[in-house]
């Protein structure tokens, strides 16, 4: 940690995190935005234009932290990972570049239509830039996925002479197959994050009893739509992405499951430990052959464990890669049974009424956030120790010239800066959510 | 195929330089032209559907960047770690200043924020300015491709090399007062009655000072950065991008007094002409060696592999169309004055 390496590490690690809290509420926020337009548009009820305006408001303050807490993102490859942009720059360059030319002008522009042209555009155009925020927010996942897609899985580059990646296929590049699963996971994931708060924001209304009639109606879009991405997030998007994992990292999978020992019928740990010295779980609580069931849909298929792979190809935070892993998954339970629960009610007619279960959902808001983040971190701490799988070692990708003084200051900077970012952003959407839509 | 990806991204950072000028030139003269919280607003209405598609173009040509030279991004953003940094926090300041400052009723929620607005953006100007004074000037790169820049050391342009030095100071200040005309202009054009007359009279103050520091930082370039001579001595056919801004800036003086579109966009004329007499003075450089010339980064060795830049045209050029169509789009609907 006190080397420029650690810090180089741990100032991505944080900076990525805290900026990921903004995309994935914009990009699934977006959606549920159309959806509003179009209930309006086909409606004619004034009531969802209404509705869809509020959460514009909330839209454009979170994607205004995520701009200005993106640009570092952008920059951070060149600051602090200047070997690995030199050498990779010829295959990443060409995604992030197509960020910036494809989606981000498209979601400004857009954004900048829906939030001051409203009286400008008329109903139509009106709608169409709610499509385009939502094209562009989509597309920038894109290409944001095809990016660590390409770290994880490498494919379409041959190595120059001075050891650079050329990119040998845009296509494949485009195509890699890491990518399908992943973008569909990460995108439903972000669906779950905005129903979650649009069914808390209706809950608070409701329990409150102001704004009755907007918080019904996020109650009833945030539980039909959280109910259907959650249920998505573990079949098939889930399922699909961790057999990628299996069958391409398969000591990553060992790992995220705390499986020492190579067995015929490999359990699935609910609760345990991992201990990496002795080599085994404690405190195991497993569901026997599951987990070959699971990856394989043979009871008796063989997994792999760490034992049987040479240690230095472990993933260098075992412990931390397994807890996210089992948080994601717990967490992700957690979500498909209340929404599974709030739909039951909402569809008998019983959700409004039902307190304990709108206290639920109000609370629940931070449950997605923490699912992502936990979520980011099995992906990126389980593709460790290699920056791009099986080439390049995350030990060799920092800048070579910035100290780790320098790295320390700007670390503690991010930090200083984050907090009060964090501080007003909390500040402003309470207050957006407090005064509600306007009549 | 290298100059090409060299011109592109070269258009691109003048583009940026330009858009994102005027509202940053905006908030530099924020506090001075505009007295009351109303005509605030209204110097932030003027920029509001703007400046976040703008600062896009800083996002996009750094993506180009490291999409065709990732051996130029990666020395340089290392090689520039501290002051991107800092331009990075002023972005973040900057950017809430303008979106958290409506949101509150408050006495004294809002000067602050157009503080910090005018801060972050005077601060930024002249950092914009003394980042392509490093560039003209030339970096410490060593044999691995690499270099790194403390802030500054004795403020010389020779022995150990800081960010900021005399030279990359004064180009700062010009920076700052060429935004600052672009800006008065901009707010001038977009806004009526007092508030614009006031852009106007400023606008007319600050030219001399861009004209002035505009001679004084052509003077000085040459004077320190040889790579000059031989680029234009070579191509004099060149001179025709100096000689546009001169023409540019006088055409900003001849329309001042009026505040028309015309005047501003004489200016933008003014700072593509300047921008791109650099790129022009300094190619096939990308990024100059001081000390061993050869170690310095050239439009090829700097430039990623041959199929991914051609590649990149087939997406790049219909992907810029698309752009430049959103950004005719948005001005031609948000076109004339803000309606108070």
């Amino acid at each position: 940690m006190n080397t420029a390496l650690g810090i180089d590490r741990f100032q991505f690690a944080f900076t990525i995190t805290f900026h990921y809290i903004f995309p994935q509420l914009t990009m699934g926020l977006a959606l549920l935005l159309v959806i509003l337009k179009t209930l309006a548009l086909r409606s004619g009820d004034e009531h969802y234009n209404r509705c869809a305006r509020f959460w514009t408001k909330i839209f454009a303050i979170n994607f205004a932290m995520g701009v200005v807490t993106g640009i570092p993102m952008e920059f951070q490859f060149g600051t602090n990972w200047a070997q690995f942009s030199k050498l990779a720059g010829g295959v990443i360059g060409q995604t992030l570049a197509m960020e910036g030319v494809f989606s981000f002008f498209l979601e400004s522009t857009f954004l900048g239509l829906l939030l001051f042209g409203e009286k400008r555009l008329g109903a139509w155009l009106h709608w169409f830039s709610a499509v385009a925020v939502f094209a562009g927010s989509w597309l920038s996942g894109f290409f944001i996925i095809a990016t660590d897609a390409w770290m994880q899985h490498p494919v379409g580059y041959r190595m120059g002479a001075g050891g650079e990646f050329e990119l040998r296929s845009l296509r494949e590049l485009l195509l890699n197959p890491w990518i399908f699963w992943q973008y569909l996971h990460n995108m439903t994931g972000s669906v779950v994050t905005a129903s979650f708060v649009m069914a808390a924001v209706g809950a608070f209304y409701l329990l409150t009893d102001t704004k009755n009639a907007y918080g019904r109606t996020f109650v009833r879009l945030g539980v039909t739509a959280g109910f259907v991405s959650s249920a998505l997030m573990i079949f098939p998007t889930g399922d699909g992405q961790g057999k990628m994992v299996a069958h391409h990292q398969p000591v990553t999978l060992a790992a995220m499951e705390g499986l020492f020992e190579t067995a015929n019928g490999a359990p699935l740990a609910i609760i345990g430990q991992p201990d990496t010295d002795k080599r085994k779980l404690d405190n195991p609580v497993v569901i026997p052959r599951m987990l070959s069931f699971l990856t394989y849909q043979r009871w008796g298929a063989q997994i792999k464990g760490l034992n049987d792979f040479p240690e230095e190809q472990w993933p260098d935070n075992i412990a931390l890669l397994y807890f996210s892993y089992h948080i994601m998954v717990g967490l992700g339970t957690i979500a498909v049974a209340v929404m599974t629960v709030a739909l039951f009610l909402l569809v008998r007619g019983r959700l409004f009424d039902a307190r304990w279960l709108l206290w639920i959902l109000m609370l629940l808001f931070p449950l997605p956030y923490i699912a992502t983040t936990a979520g980011w971190i099995t992906a990126e701490v389980g593709r460790q120790p290699w920056l791009i799988y099986g080439v390049m070692r995350t030990a060799d990708g920092p800048s070579p010239m910035v100290s780790a003084g320098n790295g320390m200051f700007t670390l503690l900077g991010f930090m200083g800066m984050y907090m009060l970012l964090g501080i007003l952003f909390l500040f402003m959407i309470y207050r957006e959510i407090e005064r509600g839509p306007g009549e | 195929m290298h100059t090409f990806w060299f011109c592109a991204v070269a258009v691109m950072i003048a583009a940026y330089v330009v858009l994102d000028g005027f509202d940053l030139g905006a908030g530099i003269i924020h506090l001075f032209v505009a007295r009351t919280d109303a005509e605030r607003r209204r110097v932030l209405e003027s920029i509001g559907p703007f400046w976040d598609g703008n600062e896009v173009w800083l996002l996009a040509a750094g993506g180009t960047l490291f999409c065709a030279f990732p051996a130029l991004y990666s020395a340089s953003f290392s090689g520039f770690y501290l002051p991107l940094m800092v331009v990075l926090w002023l972005l973040m300041l900057r950017g809430i200043a303008i979106e958290f400052r409506g949101h509150v009723e408050n006495p004294l929620w809002r000067p602050l924020w157009d503080v910090v607005f005018c801060g972050a953006s005077t601060l930024l100007a002249i950092f914009f300015g003394a980042a392509l004074g490093n560039v003209v000037r030339g970096v410490p790169l060593g044999a691995s491709g690499f270099f790194f820049l403390p802030l500054w050391t004795d403020f010389g342009v020779d022995g150990e090399l800081g960010i900021l030095d005399w030279y990359t100071v004064v180009v700062g200040v010009a920076a700052f007062a060429t935004l600052m005309l672009h800006g008065a202009l901009w707010v001038a054009l977009r806004t009526e009655g007092e508030l614009a007359s006031r852009c106007r009279a400023l606008a007319g103050r600050v030219w001399w000072a861009v004209a002035g520091l505009a001679v004084a930082i052509t003077a000085l370039s040459f004077l320190i950065q040889p790579q000059l001579w031989v680029s234009y001595s070579a191509r004099p056919w060149g001179f025709v991008f100096p000689a546009a801004g001169v023409v540019a800036l006088l055409l900003v003086r001849a329309w001042i007094a009026r505040g028309t579109a015309a005047a501003f966009l004489a200016s933008c004329g003014f700072i593509a002409a300047m921008l791109v007499s650099a790129a022009f003075g300094l190619y096939p450089y990308v990024l100059v060696a001081r000390g061993d010339a050869r170690l310095g980064l050239t439009i090829s060795n700097a430039a990623a592999a041959g199929y991914g830049l051609q590649a990149g045209v087939w997406w790049f050029l219909p992907g810029m169309v698309l752009v430049v169509g959103y950004f005719v789009f948005t001005y031609w609907r948000f076109a004339g004055k803000d309606q108070v």
